[in-house]
């Protein structure tokens, strides 16, 4: 493994009975990168990204996280990394002080470092008057913004955000990619799966995974050269093959279930 | 590649003491969820205090002042030396006095009586000169096990009233039924019933709270940030069901407390027997819960397999309401898995016999088996999900 890579994939396959969901994906990320997986639903991007998270093994192919083996290493890299799912993953009844406590003594924060860290996090999301509220009563912006910083907590050197977007106002969606902008730039690489096509445009490489292999992987800029588009979303409709007459076109609200 | 947190977790001691304090964070967790949540907090201790009120007082098989009609043809000096002798007892009251054959119908269709006893003419003339006279119990059988119940309590009363009777008279000879009833001699039903509340208490507490709340974090997406942190899986699971030990332990406890103040339940057995049976059985269901959990994947799946699944076995075929020996015999062996049961055993021989381990150790070992069974089959199923 390359110094500047973080993510090695080679050949990574994941196969459910006679169903391919992965097929074959090669990538490398670099460290500080903001690295965009797209995909329609059911393309395989989850199923993916959960083989380099540690939760899913694969069926064939190697890939290193954090310069750890995914077979061999899963734990070592639990610890270098943060997650942020796409259904919205803190607790409701517990208060913003209590979710952030539990989540930094998960990864073994220690009780002074916590305290810092806590201090540091609600004040920089301005949630100093609510900080004993339940997250439950919080608007869904804030609740996303949150668990992104969560996810955080512990340093680690990669954060896996699968679809951290979904279902919030654009303004909200702004300010999101604001934070992951910052996270890069201290030197967190971010990897990030969405299907938001505006988002892929502010990603430093995306690739396109469709029927579970990668079919374009590049900078926005140089994909939409490659195909002769004016934007992101052209690229995807073209790779994709959508509309087909068949389907619905993929509104993206489910949950990528494969 | 040097890794900042792994240097951090480098002395073994360190490393001990991060896991206790990470375990406690977890503990602290399960407890908020548990008591922010009215509905938790109801079924954890308004429903073991109200079902074992509700079967103690209301529901019980005892027979005690129960209203019965007399239709008296002879009103002679027998008849009202029987009559006073039904009255006194503490179980009948003597609530109407009827005149006729007819009225006899009538009564009962009012449904204020539950038993007739109608006195043939020339009671004690017949008693007297033909050495036999009758008397016919008519009950009410609408409700079959509480007719039962009052024939058989009138017919001991007239035995009695006989035996003094003959008293005088020299038998040739005369069998004399001495019964006993040994371990519950007052024939009180919440005896009964306390080892089948408890169990079905553990039992919903134990598995069905603990497969609702695992359930609960998997639907949340809680449950796949566990399993991404440094967590390892089992380390999830009993960080989630270790509170539920300690609340089935003081749950068990008030129960037997319960019993032991307000109906006066002796244990005749050890109470450290008693407790350790019973964490044992807190186990078992809690090896349940966590089965439930890694088959259903919402809180409501959760709910209807404890309820279907645990609940209604545990009351139909356990012994705790209707006695396993008189069960079709497939009912016989289907009850045979049903952890329940052997449980019921193991704390009616404690509570009420005094048995000790030499008498139960079958049935705890069978609970163990099962126990290992259930964790065994989890851990099974959770690595095909995370294969």
């Amino acid at each position: 493994m390359k110094e500047e890579n973080v993510i090695e994939a080679d050949q990574l396959t994941k196969t459910f009975g006679e169903f391919t969901a992965v097929n074959a994906i090669s990538f490398e990320v670099k460290k500080g990168e903001i690295f965009g997986f797209l995909g329609a639903n059911g393309a395989g991007k989850t199923t993916a990204m959960k083989m380099l998270i540690g939760i899913s093994k694969p069926s064939a192919g190697k890939a290193a996280v954090a310069g750890f083996d995914v077979y061999s290493q899963p734990e070592s890299i639990k610890k270098n990394i943060g997650y942020m799912s796409q259904r919205f993953a803190l607790y409701d009844d517990l208060t913003v002080k209590e979710n952030i406590t539990f989540f930094g003594g998960i990864y073994g924060l220690s009780r002074k470092k916590l305290r810092e860290k806590r201090e540091q996090l609600i004040s920089e999301l301005g949630l100093e008057n609510i900080s004993n509220k339940l997250v439950g009563s919080l608007p869904l912006g804030w609740k996303q913004k949150l668990a992104f910083s969560v996810s955080l907590l512990h340093g680690p050197k990669i954060v896996f955000l699968d679809e951290p977007t979904g279902g919030v106002d654009p303004i909200t969606r702004r300010h999101f990619w604001e934070m992951i902008y910052k996270a890069a730039d201290q030197g967190t690489t971010i990897f990030v799966t969405t299907h938001y096509m505006d988002e892929a445009e502010y990603c430093d490489r995306v690739s396109i995974m469709v029927e579970g292999k990668i079919e374009a992987l590049d900078t926005p800029k140089k994909l939409k050269e490659q195909f002769k588009v004016d934007s992101m979303n052209d690229v995807f409709l073209k790779l994709a093959r959508i509309p087909s007459p068949t389907l619905p076109k993929g509104k993206g609200e489910n949950t990528d279930c494969n | 590649m040097q890794l900042k947190i792994n240097d951090e977790i480098s002395s073994p001691l360190w490393e001990l003491e991060w896991k206790m304090k990470r375990f406690i964070g977890f503990i602290k967790k399960e407890f908020y969820h548990i008591f922010r949540d009215r509905r938790s907090l109801f079924i954890l201790f308004g429903m073991p205090i109200a079902q074992i009120l509700l079967f103690g007082f209301a529901i019980t098989n005892e027979i005690n002042n129960v209203n019965i009609a007399i239709l008296d043809h002879s009103k002679d000096a027998s008849t009202g030396e029987i009559i006073n002798k039904i009255s006194a007892s503490k179980y009948f009251t003597v609530k109407q006095i009827l005149t006729r054959e007819t009225d006899i119908e009538t009564a009962f269709k009012k449904g204020k009586i539950k038993a007739v006893l109608n006195f043939e003419k020339d009671f004690s003339r017949n008693l007297i000169a033909e050495k036999r006279a009758t008397i016919q119990i008519i009950t009410d059988a609408t409700d079959p096990n509480t007719a039962n119940s009052i024939t058989n309590y009138i017919n001991a009363i007239l035995q009695n009233y006989q035996q003094e009777k003959n008293r005088t008279i020299a038998v040739e000879y005369q069998i004399v039924p001495q019964t006993r009833m040994v371990y519950n001699p007052e024939l009180k039903s919440v005896f009964m019933f306390v080892p089948g509340v408890m169990t079905i208490i553990l039992m919903l507490v134990s598995a069905m709270m603990t497969s609702i709340s695992i359930t609960r974090e998997k639907e949340l997406g809680t449950m796949e940030i566990l399993l991404v942190s440094p967590l390892k899986p089992f380390q999830v699971i009993i960080g989630k069901v270790v509170p539920y030990i300690f609340l089935s332990i003081i749950n068990a406890s008030v129960i037997v407390l319960l019993s032991i103040f307000i109906f006066k339940m002796p244990v005749q057995g050890s109470l450290f027997l008693l407790g350790l049976e019973s964490v044992l059985f807190i186990i078992t269901s809690l090896a349940l819960g966590i089965l439930i959990s890694t088959i259903a994947e919402t809180q409501q799946a959760a709910m209807m397999i404890s309820l279907m699944g645990l609940m209604l076995p545990v009351i139909l075929l356990s012994g705790f309401i209707f006695p396993v020996a008189s069960m079709p015999v497939p009912l016989q062996i289907i009850s045979n898995i049903i952890p329940a049961k052997w449980f019921i055993i193991i704390i009616k021989g404690i509570m009420l016999k005094g048995v000790g381990m030499a008498y139960v150790w079958k049935e705890t070992l069978i609970l163990i088996g099962m126990t290992i069974f259930f964790i065994g089959l989890s851990i099974k199923k959770y690595k095909i999900r995370l294969e």
